[in-house]
């Protein structure tokens, strides 16, 4: 695990480069489209505080009825896989197939299965 | 792995059209090349609210002052997704706002033209995000992420902007002698500008080879540009204005319209600072951006007592 949103990417990092204490912290914002789907990320915005952060997504993110709830997180709080560690990371899948159902070998005229 | 197999990594993702995201490794040229193209095309938003903004108040009925308002507050938002997208790529906002203050960086050219009349309003509606939309339409294929989802947000909305504009000129090219002259004239004067709004020539592009490579651009600037000469050529007809250019012809052996020359060296003078409105159009940003300095300390004033408020608590 490594500590650092990626807005999830860079803008961590540069924001450790070039403190200053006048700019407004970086959100990262989710929104659920409608009842009974997952909050999804999209996109990240500067805030002074959550209530903030709210009010703005709701202005940025969801002019045309896009959101029926809204989540922030403050960048920093986002920790990221690396990428550069992909390989190995997702290696223990690779050789699974037999997770998935077309693994078995099963005559066509079983139904309902 | 050596920089000759990272770079190869990358561009064999490029080719395979695999996004790039910001963690993963890219070349420090294809990082600076997006860094600018990104941030002047959010300063290009945010400058671009101005010439609209003054009209605002001047809007002829309710209805075209709500969508109006809509609109400008549109090219806000869609500012600050190209700001965040930016940002991955490890620049931050203070010192984008300070490169556009400073005049380091650009935005586009044509924001620094006036507003004249209402009829502008539909003029840039039709034919500057016209433009914009013909630009941006393939950079939601663009290969870095974050790039490619904000522009697919904008060219969501930048539907109706074109569509609001059209409309006005529809209105005024069916009103009174005066209305249809007001109709020609920002026709006139808008055309010639937004046709530069595709950047140089081809054979004077020297980047975009480049960014054709690494997929940051899909079509050359004089591809998309007479795409846009032929579909405007066609729209013009329904308003019964005309294109100011003696040259515009359909082309039976090409199957596109020809046009005339476009005059560079205004291009060139506009871009460099001489256009019409540079001064105030950044005195504008500069004065909104000191004047709010106030705002955005006391915010982080308040949200830093009542942390502390809350953790007492």
């Amino acid at each position: 695990m490594e500590k650092n949103h990626d807005n999830l990417g860079g803008a961590g990092a540069a924001r450790q480069m070039s403190p200053d204490r006048s700019d407004w912290p970086l959100w990262e914002i989710f929104i659920r489209s409608k009842q009974g789907l997952d909050h999804k990320h999209v996109g990240s915005l500067h805030a002074a505080d959550a209530a903030m952060a709210i009010e703005n997504a709701r202005d940025v993110y969801t002019r045309r009825m896009e959101g029926v709830s809204i989540w922030v997180v403050e960048s920093k709080y986002v920790h990221a896989s690396n990428p550069d560690e992909s390989a190995s990371f997702y290696d223990p899948a690779n050789d699974k197939v037999y997770r998935h159902p077309t693994f078995y070998d099963l005559p066509d005229e079983l139904k309902h299965m | 792995m050596s920089f000759i197999e990272f770079e190869k990594t990358f561009q064999d993702k490029v080719d395979q059209d695999i996004r790039i995201e910001p963690k993963d490794w890219m070349p420090d040229a294809y990082r600076k090349t997006l860094i600018r193209q990104i941030s002047q095309h959010a300063h290009s938003e945010i400058v671009g609210m101005l010439p609209e903004a003054n009209w605002i108040t001047r809007a002829p009925s309710l209805r075209r002052k709500a969508t109006l308002i809509a609109k400008v507050q549109d090219e806000a938002g869609h500012g600050l997704y190209l700001y965040s997208a930016a940002e991955t790529l490890g620049i931050t906002r203070d010192e984008m706002i300070g490169q556009l203050h400073s005049g380091k960086a650009k935005y586009s050219s044509i924001f620094n033209y006036p507003t004249l009349t209402w009829a502008d309003m539909g003029a840039i509606g039709w034919l500057v995000d016209g433009a914009a939309i013909m630009n941006q339409v393939p950079l939601c294929r663009a290969s870095y992420g974050p790039y490619a989802r904000a522009m697919v947000r904008i060219c969501k909305e930048e539907s109706f902007h074109q569509r609001q504009g059209f409309e006005i000129l529809l209105v005024l090219s069916r009103g009174s002698e005066a209305q249809r002259r007001m109709c020609q004239d920002a026709i006139d004067r808008w055309w010639w500008p937004s046709v530069m709004m595709f950047g140089p020539s081809d054979d004077a592009s020297p980047n975009s080879e480049l960014s054709m490579r690494w997929k940051i651009k899909r079509f050359s600037n004089d591809e998309l540009r007479q795409r846009f000469v032929d579909i405007c050529a066609e729209q013009v007809k329904l308003l019964g204005m005309t294109i100011p250019d003696k040259d515009l012809k359909w082309n039976e052996a090409s199957g596109h319209y020809d046009f005339g020359p476009i005059d560079w060296e205004e291009f060139r003078n506009v871009i460099s600072g001489n256009g019409p409105c540079n001064k105030e159009r950044l005195e504008a940003r500069v004065k909104a951006h000191e004047d709010g300095a106030w705002v955005r300390e006391a915010a982080l004033a308040h949200a830093q007592k009542r942390a502390v408020k809350e953790e007492a608590a």
